[in-house]
């Protein structure tokens, strides 16, 4: 099949059999991972620029391992080492490094929509690795393949997402892969983290203001991270009342059906987000999710640069 | 002397819609009997519209402090383009407008200008501060027609109730750019489906309507005159249409990408889509409409807001607030006509006679002796919005290349023709 998109901003608007093709085309590639020489020559020659202008140690690495496992060339630049702080606009940063004849741009960075921003005024394909509060398709995807690898089937799939859903680019990301493919996504948390109208994003979204009501019988649980870095203060009291009133502990977990998964994006707050026995417990796939990011990663900028 | 021939002649304020004949002879429109120009300038307006100078009571016009955006005079021609003969500009200039040397300035500016009237607002606060009256006084001796802290909301509540005291002694109006800054903090959109959807904050719509309620209370509290400046809200419109009922001093204005452009729009991410107030959803555009229609927004201002590119070509949430709006605001106001919005007279009203009537302007009529400020509108002029028609300095507009019918043909100030195509 033809994979048509020339950049992957986001998950939103994705159909379905993208989706799957690039969930199998991630899976045909979790193999070279687990290689003695990990690295095959499908990029060879293509030059990609990471360009994270947050801070990022995880998700960096994970997309310089898989270009590099592809044999594609990478570039970093980031907004300390970079000309942005020399007063330099994004826009010029980008185009400059487009003058140098570059095939690919992978970017994080903290204002939502700056990829559609850029990409009215470049010509290069990006893969956005997270847009402010927007989007995170790379994260959504590998929780897609993660989710896939234990669940036959996505089809009245019930996925719990608790935390703040407000500022989380993963939880939108989320949200539009995993009811697009016909699971069923209950959101709690905080009130005053629940975005308005989130709703409407799909018939498939349910609002929860107890968490104990999401978790029953869910097949997945997926804690978010509390971004104390985005918000204001006085959303939640206290980190103690939002693990004793939001977070995922030995407790609330029995909620969920017995064969549950346990999903977290990284990186965890321990004792927050939930008790460190849940996260490292045997129904947690946390590590899993890290596993999978390469494998994504590589299917996507396989895909992207023409792949297939 | 400018004799102008067999137009539609739309008088609101003398309640006159019918074709005819306008004299303007020493600056003044005078009558047939008075007028002895024989070699008078002939304007024939034949399918045309002639109506009072259009007001514009909200325009930016940057000057001093930030003339890379625009200038007194960049923004008197493009408010001619856009057949407006009086602009009150707004005071968050740097300096602030806060003091009579400045409001001095910018009408020394106007006279070496087009010719348009340039009316200056004047800060509430010091520095736009919020916390220490300005010199109102003194500022309206120099020249300021009213005052308002545009661009914040009062946050002080006796501060605000002090203005609304103190510039009774006047008798001028004081006008509030609502909003509650501790609720829209951080937004850079309207706070509904659409933020959540882009991942964008927002600005609640509560954080205009809050303030125009403790304001609304305050004006009745204080007997002050109160005017609500681009009103964005459905809550906020029905605020001010039941202060209207009870009989209070109060006013208020919409600006054209309010009841045009909603926060669907806002899809690419484009810089010129955002302004503050923000683009609202769907039920709140349909209430400005109504409060148009209904009376309860009395004037149409354009909230005329020059950036450059440095502001604008940027990631969404560090882009500027504003666009420009002085070129396109009639054409957008002849669409709320064919949508059966307002009539004819009604949309003049709301651009001539009734933003004079708010600042107590002796402006905004076609009665003998009135001022020579006249704009000739051609309503079927199919025309496009490009870049090169562009006669402010910035080109931050939403509706660029879009095209648009109707506009002004002749714009006349003073008795002297300012613009004409």
């Amino acid at each position: 099949m033809a994979f048509e998109h020339k950049h992957m901003l986001g998950l939103e608007g994705v159909n379905r059999d993208d989706l799957l093709f690039i969930l199998d085309t991630a899976k045909s590639f979790k193999e070279i991972n687990t290689r003695k020489v990990k690295k095959v020559p499908t990029l060879r020659g293509k030059t990609i620029v990471m360009a994270f202008f947050e801070p990022s140690t995880r998700t960096k690495v994970s997309f310089e391992m898989a270009a590099k496992r592809l044999s594609a060339d990478t570039y970093s630049i980031g907004s300390s080492g970079s000309s942005v702080v020399k007063g330099e606009t994004l826009l010029d940063t980008v185009r400059n490094l487009e003058a140098m004849n570059i095939d690919m741009v992978v970017m994080r960075h903290k204002s939502a929509g700056s990829h559609r921003f850029l990409s009215r005024h470049i010509d290069a394909p990006f893969l956005n690795a997270g847009d402010g509060g927007h989007e995170h398709p790379t994260q959504g995807l590998l929780d897609i393949l993660t989710i896939s690898e234990h669940k036959p089937s996505f089809e009245g799939l019930n996925v719990a997402i608790v935390g703040d859903i407000a500022h989380s680019r993963v939880a939108r990301s989320n949200i539009h892969g995993l009811t697009t493919l016909g699971a069923n996504v209950r959101l709690s948390g905080p009130m005053t983290m629940m975005p308005r109208y989130v709703e409407r994003l799909s018939d498939r979204i349910s609002i929860h203001p107890r968490v104990e009501d999401a978790l029953t019988d869910v097949d997945v649980v997926m804690m978010l991270r509390v971004q104390k870095e985005r918000m204001p203060k006085h959303l939640f009291p206290s980190d103690r009342e939002y693990a004793t009133t939001f977070g995922l502990n030995r407790e609330n977990v029995r909620r969920a059906k017995p064969d549950a998964i346990i999903m977290h994006p990284g990186p965890i707050n321990r004792g927050v987000e939930m008790t460190p026995d849940v996260a490292d417990g045997e129904r947690s796939v946390i590590l899993e999710q890290v596993n999978n990011g390469v494998a994504i990663r590589m299917a996507l900028m396989y895909l992207l640069m023409g792949g297939n | 002397m400018i004799h102008i021939k067999g137009g539609r002649v739309i008088d609101p304020a003398n309640g006159i819609d019918k074709r005819g004949d306008v004299f303007i002879q020493s600056g003044r429109i005078v009558e047939a009997a008075e007028f002895t120009g024989k070699r008078a300038t002939i304007i024939d307006a034949k399918g045309k519209l002639v109506v009072p100078g259009l007001i514009d009571m909200h325009v930016h016009l940057r000057e001093p402090g930030h003339e890379y955006k625009e200038t007194v005079a960049s923004g008197c021609d493009a408010a001619a383009a856009g057949g407006f003969t009086s602009v009150v500009c707004m005071p968050n200039t740097d300096p602030v407008c806060d003091n009579a040397s400045i409001v001095a300035f910018i009408r020394k500016q106007a006279e070496r200008a087009n010719g348009v009237n340039v009316f200056p607002m004047g800060a509430v606060s010091k520095g736009l501060s919020g916390d220490e009256l300005a010199e109102m006084g003194e500022m309206l001796k120099a020249g300021a027609v009213a005052f308002t802290d545009d661009g914040k909301g009062i946050m002080r509540s006796d501060i605000m109730r002090s203005a609304l005291e103190y510039a009774e002694n006047f008798g001028v109006v004081v006008c509030a750019h609502a909003e509650d800054h501790t609720l829209s903090a951080g937004g850079c959109m309207h706070e509904g489906y659409m933020s959540t959807r882009l991942g964008l904050s927002g600005v609640p719509a509560v954080a205009e309507s809050v303030m125009v309620s403790r304001d609304i209370q305050l004006a009745a509290f204080t007997g002050g005159r109160y005017h609500v400046q681009h009103i964005s809200t459905r809550e906020a419109v029905e605020l001010v249409r039941q202060a209207k009922k009870a009989g209070l001093h109060v006013t208020a204005e919409a600006a054209p990408h309010h009841w045009s452009l909603s926060d669907a729009d806002l899809e690419d991410y484009d810089p010129n889509f955002k302004m503050n107030p923000p683009l609202r959803s769907e039920e709140h555009v349909k209430a400005v409409r109504r409060g148009l229609k209904d009376g309860t927004i009395d004037v149409i201002a354009t909230d005329h807001a020059p950036h450059s590119e440095l502001e604008k070509l940027v990631e969404f949430d560090q882009a500027a607030n504003g666009i420009i709006g002085l070129e396109t605001a009639l054409p957008l106001g002849l669409e709320l006509v064919r949508d059966g919005v307002l009539d004819l007279p009604g949309l003049v009203a709301k651009l001539t006679v009734n933003p004079a009537r708010v600042l107590g302007l002796e402006k905004g009529t076609l009665s003998p002796g009135a001022d020579g400020d006249v704009t000739i509108i051609d309503p079927e002029l199919s025309w496009v919005f490009s870049r090169e028609e562009i006669r402010s300095k910035s080109a931050n507009s939403p509706w660029l290349e879009r095209e648009f019918t109707g506009r002004a043909v002749c714009t006349i100030a003073g008795g002297r023709i300012v613009y004409q195509i």
